[in-house]
């Protein structure tokens, strides 16, 4: 059961061209090129070390590509430094939980909600105000934690929180910087059955007003939420489109996904 | 500057590097590899100096005090890495950096209650003590070139070492990354001590090479570490290669800042650190 | 407020209130105390100035540096060069000026060794102040390695710093300052970033964070706050010489820092005293059997410090921290 929707505009919020990384004489992303469409969630599928991690990564700025291009929201983002591409609209979660383990679950939400309320670190009037009077900052940090499901355990170190509710708390700080374009590792990694659930209802609504990429194993979660496919080996891309014609496309079911794909419903 | 002039502050340029080389290569090694501070590393250096000295003066030989101060500051090293260092390798750099300066203290007194806190010197040995003549009033001394010559097949030992053999190969993968190696069957903690080991054996090897040039006195130690650390931040942390190319170039902007701009001469190493750091904020040469 | 517990940012209130009274003691001391000892305290809460600044890039930030000192020694300098040798400086010209040498200082070093992590960071701290050092140890025109004389403590026209009474609370009023200064800045949007690259840089970056930028302002700031005390100590002591930016200085600090409990200020003020404490007591240990224990107190401080690390990790105020949660109901 695949849900296809159309692109809510012409253009991607974000397009990726060619995009290639080498370390030394592998290239663990070769060539790569990937669009995001607001209203759209866009998998990327593909076996261990097929390079989707670093693909996400590349596209986040935590690494520095070798060659290739991204722009986001119409502005040429490449070589980019991790924040500014935040900045600009981006956001992505990490598929190992990547939190401020000694922190409260709400001052973790809290901080990343901060990032957008954020002018120079050298103004004074940073240093003397305090950070928990910040309205704006609070009431996006709670939206944030509303839409992960959060609110019950607010109070909780995050580092003591289960693994579950980590993962939650994962996705609640990217929704915090209030991004247009959602880059998710992994989001339902060691999740249980309901939780998974919620999870995917979450991306459900968070679709109408975002660009995502969704790096996933989850069979299931992947044909019900996934608007476009890639499937990604070896850093190529070997198939790319609407998922139906992926699953169906030979070279695919041969390389990867075999009988697994076939039994999907 | 005059040719003959340009020549033997070349060489004395090249002898300090090498001499240097020799500190910030175990320094280096022992960061890059076990991922250890070490502040109380040019305390092994001022050990060297101290066993030079007392072991020359018990034996009356320069080469027996080496040999003999060789082995049991190996052995010194050793037993500090299993006793103390091995436990610190998984803290902070902060506990490490506490640690380690504590040691400066015990080291110093150690060293105030075991030979006391007057200068000395060390005779260079007859066979050594001659200069070479390159005009009618300048000559060369032979113990500087000796000392370079001592620093190079050191360092070229180091290169073989790493680059050539089974233990180097292993050294290197233990760097590279240490569960993996340890999966392997490699024994890690061996690795660890020898390389431990290796660090304080070319510190002390360092000091004693270093003595009769430099003499022997407190607080030997401290000077001569800042410059280590500056030569490894330029080369890059865990980069043997990087610390020889490093080393080199300290002592090339020191020895000559020294003569053509004595005003600035002390600055100068510091001016080239910030330039690197500007440029290259993880050395010359990254692990 | 949730307010997250880590690092000793907030402490159980009865030891709030031991702490409110340990201060009052403080104010109290001149009417009890010598001359010698009123001066002996001065010392130590400009020592506390220093650590708290320290704690604000250690504790606060995460950042190791072992070059703070060349902060505390250049604004002692500046006091030095604007005393003239006859007659006192204005107070209020020469304390803002040293304490902007301090920050200026501390700005330009800290653009090029921000950009370092770890090890780095740590060693690059040092070698810089390291050259500092050097600077004014190598030359006369600087003082020299004799160090420069204040002849006259600064003039603050509406009270005498000659007098050791005035001078003590005139010291008291900077600590409070400092220390009330720095406890909203630990909870300000500024604070709390810093926090926040304390224990997860990467993800501060990834969220949005000019880390960089909040870094080199940490730096600038703990080197400001580092003159302060560095004006006060010339200030105090008449004297100032270039061990006074030297590595054992940055050294003593860290471990001032270390000794108290870092993270919340009121620990960096502990550990200066008991620091200062605990020399005094090593420097005078008596003979025994022959053996002078005092005159190789470096023996005994090198002993205590990798005591310390090994035993102690969270500082004294850690321990006070948690002998006084368990006669409590969690906050």
């Amino acid at each position: 059961m695949s849900n296809t929707a159309s692109p809510r505009s012409e253009i991607p919020l974000l397009s990726a061209r060619d995009l290639t990384k080498r370390f030394g004489g592998l290239a663990a992303v070769n060539q790569v090129s990937v669009d995001l469409w607001l209203g759209q969630i866009h998998a990327v599928i593909g076996p261990n070390g097929a390079g989707k991690s670093t693909l996400t990564n590349l596209l986040s700025g935590d690494l520095p590509a070798t060659s290739g291009t991204v722009v986001l929201r119409g502005q040429d983002i490449s070589g980019w430094p991790p924040e500014k591409i935040s900045s600009h609209g981006l956001g992505r979660s990490y598929q190992k939980t990547n939190i401020f383990r000694s922190f409260s679950v709400w001052e973790n939400v809290r901080l990343a909600a901060q990032s957008r309320s954020q002018p120079s670190a050298f103004n004074p009037l940073q240093w003397w105000r305090s950070a928990f009077n910040m309205h704006e900052v609070n009431e996006r940090a709670e939206r944030a934690m509303e839409l992960a499901g959060l609110h019950k355990r607010r109070h909780h170190v995050a580092g003591e929180a289960s693994h579950g509710e980590q993962r939650q708390l994962e996705i609640a700080m990217t929704l915090a910087t209030e991004p247009s374009v959602l880059l998710l590792d992994e989001p339902l990694a060691g999740m249980g059955s309901a939780e998974a659930e919620s999870m995917v209802q979450l991306l459900l609504r968070l679709k109408k007003d975002h660009a995502i990429m969704l790096v996933e194993h989850d069979m299931d979660a992947i044909f019900t939420l996934s608007d476009r496919l890639t499937v990604m080996v070896n850093g190529q891309v070997i198939a790319s489109g609407w998922p139906a014609e992926v699953r169906a496309d030979k070279g695919v079911q041969a390389a990867y996904l075999g009988d697994e794909l076939s039994e999907a419903h | 500057m005059d040719i003959v002039n340009f020549l033997i502050q070349l060489l004395n340029s090249m002898q300090y590097g090498l001499l240097l080389f020799m500190l910030a290569a175990g320094l280096t090694l022992i960061f890059g590899i076990m991922g250890v501070v070490n502040l109380a590393h040019g305390s092994f250096y001022m050990l060297g100096a101290y066993l030079a000295w007392s072991l020359a003066s018990l034996t009356g030989s320069f080469a027996l005090a080496i040999l003999v101060g060789t082995i049991l500051s190996v052995l010194f090293g050793l037993l500090l890495e299993w006793l103390l260092f091995r436990h610190f390798y998984q803290r902070d750099h902060l506990d490490q950096v506490l640690l380690t300066f504590g040691l400066i203290y015990v080291f110093e007194e150690m060293r105030s209650i075991l030979w006391g806190d007057d200068v000395h010197g060390v005779a260079i040995p007859d066979l050594l003590s001659a200069s070479i003549p390159l005009t009618d009033t300048l000559s060369y001394p032979v113990y500087r070139l000796f000392m370079s010559a001592v620093c190079l097949v050191l360092a070229l030992g180091l290169y073989l070492l790493i680059s050539k053999t089974k233990l180097g190969m292993k050294i290197r993968a233990g760097a590279f990354n240490h569960e993996m190696t340890q999966a392997l069957g490699v024994n890690i903690k061996l690795i660890h001590a020898v390389v431990f080991a290796l660090g304080v054996g070319l510190a002390t090897v360092a000091g004693m090479v270093a003595a009769p040039v430099s003499s022997v006195y407190p607080n030997m130690g401290s000077q001569v570490l800042i410059m280590c650390f500056v030569v490894v931040v330029i080369g890059g942390i865990g980069s043997v290669k990087g610390a020889l190319v490093a080393a080199l170039l300290v002592g090339l902007v020191d020895t000559f800042g020294k003569v053509l701009l004595p005003q600035v001469a002390g600055m100068l190493v510091y001016v080239l650190m910030a330039a690197v750091l500007l440029f290259k904020p993880e050395g010359l040469f990254k692990h | 407020m949730s307010a997250p517990q880590s690092h000793l940012e907030t402490l159980p209130r009865s030891l709030n209130v031991l702490l409110a009274l340990c201060f009052l003691a403080l104010l109290l001391f001149p009417f009890v105390g010598t001359d010698f000892y009123v001066q002996m305290v001065s010392r130590m809460m400009i020592l506390a100035i220093f650590a708290m600044s320290l704690d604000l890039l250690q504790g606060v930030t995460g950042l190791v540096s072992l070059g703070h000192a060349a902060y505390f020694g250049v604004a002692g300098y500046a006091l030095a060069f604007l005393t003239p040798a006859g007659e006192p400086i204005s107070l209020y010209t020469s304390l803002p000026l040293a304490v902007a040498a301090s920050a200026l200082l501390a700005l330009m070093i800290g653009f090029l060794v921000v950009r370092t992590h770890g090890i780095y960071f740590i060693m690059v701290t040092m070698a810089f102040a390291q050259m500092v050092f050097y600077l004014f140890f190598d030359n006369k025109a600087l003082g020299g390695s004799d160090g420069i004389y204040i002849n006259f403590k600064p003039d603050a026209k509406l009270f005498n710093l000659e007098n050791k009474h005035v001078f003590y609370y005139f010291t008291i009023a900077c600590l409070l300052a400092v220390y009330i200064f720095l406890r909203r800045l630990l909870w300000s949007p500024f604070g709390r970033a810093l926090a926040g690259i304390r224990v997860n840089e990467h993800r501060m970056r990834a969220l949005g964070f000019d880390t960089f930028a909040h870094k080199l302002c940490a730096f600038t700031l703990a080197g400001a706050l580092a003159g302060l005390a560095g004006y006060l100590w010339g200030a105090q002591t008449g004297y100032i010489n270039p061990e006074l930016m030297g590595f054992h200085m940055s050294a003593h600090a860290i471990m001032m820092v270390i000794l108290g409990g870092m993270g919340h200020f009121a620990g960096a003020i502990i550990g200066a005293f008991s620091f200062e404490y605990v020399l005094h007591v090593f420097k005078d240990l008596p003979e025994v059997a022959g053996f002078n224990l005092g005159k190789h107190w470096q023996l005994w401080m090198g002993l205590f410090i990798v005591a310390l690390v090994v035993f102690a990790p969270r500082g004294i105020l850690g321990l006070l921290a948690k002998i006084f949660k368990s006669n409590e109901d969690a906050p």
